[in-house]
């Protein structure tokens, strides 16, 4: 017997008996999470800085703010969200309703990742709940204090009859997907995207995979390099590098990077000080395991800036390698922590072949002071989504979608996409039940004529098409 | 605090960068072709929208040029009747080329998005980026129709297709593969011809997008193929289609939106009503209607009419005739083998258990469900796999209640089918009867990559600063009002 079977069975009954529709119980359930973000805001800070040693700074601006923006979004165009979607008609249907109904999808299972954990856990539910649906969450096991504080906490803020959390490990995960759920919601790497979507596949169930890559940074030889060494630097050091969509790797030619490496050190020694370890500014490797897996990395080039480690503390200080073996795995997987390797390249357009020969990016970054490059490299390469002259900025904006594709996921969210993504567009045609007489040339028995009307009230014209008479 | 070893070998465990599709050996009869569509693909050939468009309407010029030949295919594959085959698989598949080709610089072009006012001074849109390289794989009973139209949207937005035809409806099957080739690009288009083995063989190569259309069962099989690629997926699939009926006095007009939908191709439809739910009451008048219906359209003896269809092959044909047994014949139930002809059937005193309330019938049997009212069968309803549509003849409160209460891919009040027939609405299924939508704009949607886009000002440093360590209360304060989101309506009392 699954243990797991009965949750699953309680949240469906509640799913079943209307509990999640109304929008007045959505909004309701949306309000509780603000409070618990407001009157939890401490121990969310603590239990981060225990995780991660998140700062402070990076927790408001990256754990709270941006869930309490989608939450006052969702629920300042929730209404408009929910309302049924009238389309176009066509001379048959002149007289019906023909709409998209937004119904939920039922019952949602939503798996979250330690590095951002609070964000990637709220919000999708954020979504999932505004759409209507009921939702287990389970949070990741590896930031344990975070994972905690929503198992202890968040439940009180919730109908427990409609949303729970979950906490265990691989055992409790594999478990939990045997159940039978209507929409998966899984960010994480890719090699268990695999295996959430192969489980997703015995129920039929759809999902969304935020995953993850290598981001490519490109950067030509016109830039103001201490300005791209800023952005480079907060995106890649901001939370010690554990970001997906933090720049990975930055492709430059061999000249450019001479005069990247001083802007580079510059912009850590503004941003963390003489000795980054001493900065209240810069956060911690989240485990034993990543940490060694990070320290290993850095074999696979010569240390330009940093590379100072701390096992204790699970230190690894801001760090750029250049001379960079491109078979080591430094370039082979993710490097999710705080170093920055440097691969030159003669040009832009290696530059895009070395992209297209990988795997495709949750993010490729291009910085230039010429908009025909950052177009280019937009053209000419594929990546969940795209940042010029900046990094992580584009995932900030609640009007874009944020998603992957190939590798790095499918599917998106945030904001309305949030939405869409945990809704179900119902088609929806409500005939006349009269004028029968209209639908009598459709049924059989079939005449050329009645072939002809059909296909004159059906048909639709090529623009522009006319008839030379 | 410690950290549990089982948890951190989940937490991370390294992927490759390299491309996966190293795994498919050259010894995979189909990665030669893959390959070569993905380096078309890769060159850019598909982007243009001049390209797009001439290859629209070489889609458009085969349905022209080639129509008898697909008509007569049809015809020998099923018996479809032409106006059947016409409207169905023609103008239905030619409207679709037709507004593609009418809305497609639209749908191509960078969406721009409302901005914050961080970004007030840059670029910011959704790139549509197609996909690479998408898999098409159709089935047998409207095997034109069902493998154009999502072709359509894959061609739409920007993508190189293999598609691969039903091998069960081979007359459509030997057209396709032989004519349509001729008209599109060789270089990023292919047909591929295939069974069972050779199907499973070709989707061990690695595709950007896989669309298929057939039953649940099969579903899961190339759901569960794409995810060792990560290939998002959109799945057509079935279901049985519930039809409520409540008493009116347009009872004649009930049945003939009935009859139509579920005889329609001999019942070959995923669409088409698959049982009725009515009172026992409403069932005695609802015989005589369906059966003058099904006179009036098909004649006394429907085996003699041009306009009705056959069962696809010998298979289907048992499988239907045994499907009969769990019920009463009240109208119809005569069939031939040698033609694989089954007359339009009604059953009633339907056994709930009976393998005819179990599978999707998928044929011209239409079976009547007795229940004491509308709660009983939203009941009914619920208590089964989420269907690809679903039918209510009713009032209007009545069709509200069953729309607000029940889930289903696409609902339709007082009419069957049509539903689909409006470009402007998405087609799709939930749960077993599928995931994912097309038509129009759908389509195009579906097989395109919305890729966020955000330009910045290579300059303008200095508001930048706010974001960068060290950190403080201050840079803390100017960041929320630079990038708060403010709940609507929220006032602050003074």
């Amino acid at each position: 017997m699954n243990p797991y079977a009965g949750l699953v069975s309680r949240l469906r009954a509640a799913w079943l008996a209307g509990r999640t529709r109304p929008m007045e119980y959505r909004v309701s359930q949306l309000e509780a999470l603000g409070r618990f973000l407001d009157e939890k805001k401490k121990s969310i800070m603590d239990a981060l800085a225990a995780d991660l040693r998140k700062p402070c700074f990076e927790v408001e601006v990256s754990e709270v703010i941006l869930c309490k923006n989608e939450l006052n979004h969702a629920l300042s165009n929730l209404s408009s969200w929910m309302k049924d979607e009238h389309v176009d008609r066509n001379l048959v249907t002149q007289l019906d309703m023909a709409f998209i109904r937004k119904d939920p999808y039922g019952m949602v299972l939503i798996i979250g990742p330690w590095n951002y954990p609070v964000q990637l856990i709220l919000v999708p539910l954020i979504g999932a709940i505004a759409a209507g649906n009921c939702v287990i969450i389970k949070p990741s096991e590896v930031s344990s204090c975070v994972e905690k504080l929503i198992a202890e906490m968040l439940p009180s803020y919730l109908d427990k009859d409609c949303f729970a959390v979950v906490t265990g490990g691989v055992k409790e995960t594999t478990e939990l997907l045997e159940n039978r759920f209507d929409y998966i919601f899984f960010t994480g790497n890719s090699s268990i995207g695999r295996i959430i979507m192969a489980a997703a596949a015995k129920h039929l169930t759809p999902v969304t995979l935020e995953l993850g890559g290598k981001n490519p940074c490109y950067v030509a030889e016109d830039c103001d390099l201490q300005n791209v060494a800023n952005r480079v630097a907060w995106g890649r050091f901001f939370n010690a590098g554990q970001t997906c969509i933090a720049p990975d790797y930055v492709l430059c030619s061999q000249e450019t990077q001479e005069k990247l490496l001083p802007a580079l050190r510059r912009a850590i020694t503004e941003f963390y000080g003489a000795n980054p370890q001493e900065s209240p500014d810069f956060a911690r490797i989240v485990s034993d395991k990543q940490f060694q897996r990070l320290q290993a990395l850095m074999n696979g080039g010569c240390v330009a800036i940093g590379g100072q480690t701390d096992e204790k503390e699970r230190y690894i200080a801001p760090t750029v390698l250049v001379d960079v073996s491109i078979s080591a795995p430094i370039m082979q997987e993710e490097i999710f922590g705080p170093i920055l390797p440097i691969v030159t390249v003669a040009n832009v357009e290696e530059a895009i072949n070395f992209i297209n020969a990988r795997e495709r990016p949750l993010a490729v970054y291009a910085f230039s002071s010429n908009k025909k490059v950052l177009n280019e490299v937009l053209k000419q390469t594929s990546s969940g989504g795209f940042g010029g002259n900046d990094t992580i900025m584009h995932m900030t904006l609640i009007t874009l979608p944020f998603g992957g594709i190939g590798e790095s996921g499918l599917g998106m969210y945030h904001g309305k996409f949030s939405f869409d993504t945990f809704s179900h567009h119902r088609t929806c045609l409500l005939r006349y039940t009269g004028l029968e007489k209209l639908n009598e040339f459709r049924y059989p028995p079939y005449t050329q004529r009645n072939l002809a009307l059909l296909s004159s009230t059906f048909e639709i014209k090529r623009k522009g098409s006319c008839t030379l008479l | 605090m410690s950290k549990n070893e089982e948890g951190q070998e989940e937490a991370f465990v390294s992927s490759k960068a390299g491309k996966s599709d190293d795994k498919v050996t050259s010894t995979n009869p189909y990665a030669g072709l893959v390959n070569r569509l993905r380096a078309s693909w890769l060159a850019g050939k598909t982007r243009p929208m001049e390209y797009r468009v001439s290859q629209l309407e070489a889609l458009s010029r085969f349905l022209d040029e080639k129509k008898q030949s697909i008509l007569d295919a049809l015809a020998a594959d099923m018996r479809k009747p032409p106006f059947e085959g016409e409207f169905a698989e023609i103008l239905l598949v030619r409207n679709e080329v037709n507004y593609a080709i009418n809305n497609l610089s639209t749908w191509m072009k960078d969406e721009n998005v409302e901005k914050n006012l961080v970004v007030q001074l840059d670029s910011v849109f959704i790139r549509k980026d197609p996909y690479g390289v998408a898999l098409i794989i159709a089935p047998w009973n409207y095997p034109i129709h069902l493998l154009l139209l999502p072709m359509i949207g894959a061609i739409a937005a920007g993508n190189c297709v293999i598609i691969k035809p039903s091998e069960i409806s081979k007359n459509s099957e030997a057209l396709i593969s032989e004519m349509l080739p001729n008209y599109l690009d060789k270089d990023c288009f292919a047909v591929v011809t295939a069974g069972v083995e050779e199907t499973t063989k070709l989707l061990e190569n690695k595709f950007d997008y896989i669309f298929f259309t057939g039953s649940p069962r099969v579903g899961k099989i190339i759901m569960k193929a794409a995810a060792t690629h990560l290939t998002p997926v959109t799945l057509e699939l079935g279901g049985k289609n519930p039809c409520y009926v409540a008493d009116q006095c347009n009872l004649q007009n009930v049945a003939n939106r009935i009859v139509w939908g579920r005889f329609f191709n001999a019942g070959q439809s995923c669409i088409a009503p698959d049982y009725v739910l009515c009172t026992l009451e409403t069932q005695e008048k609802l015989l005589p209607v369906l059966r003058r219906a099904i006179n009036d359209f098909y004649g006394a003896e429907p085996k003699e009419s041009p306009d009705y269809a056959r069962i696809i092959n010998d298979k289907q044909f048992q499988r239907l005739q045994a499907l009969m047994n769990g019920g009463r014949v009240a109208i119809g139930g005569q069939t031939d083998a040698k033609e694989r002809y089954i007359a339009p059937t009604v059953l009633v005193d339907v056994s709930t258990s009976a393998p005819i309330m179990q599978e999707e019938i998928f044929g011209p049997i239409l079976p009547i469900v007795t229940v004491a009212n509308l709660e009983e069968a939203i009941d009914f309803i619920n208590a089964r796999e989420r269907p690809l549509s679903l039918y209510a003849f009713c009032d209007n409160k009545a069709i509200h209640q069953l729309l607000d209460r029940t889930s289903s891919g696409g609902f339709c009040g007082n009419d069957t089918l049509l539903h689909v027939s409006l470009v402007s609405l998405p087609f799709g299924g939930i749960g077993n009867s599928g995931m994912g939508k097309y038509h129009g704009k759908f389509s195009f949607d579906t097989f395109t990559h919305h890729r966020a886009s955000l330009l910045r000002n290579a300059g303008l440093e200095a508001i930048n600063r706010i974001r960068y360590p060290p950190y403080s209360d201050q840079k803390m304060a100017l960041l929320i009002a630079a990038f708060g989101v403010k709940r609507r309506g929220a006032c602050t009392l003074m």
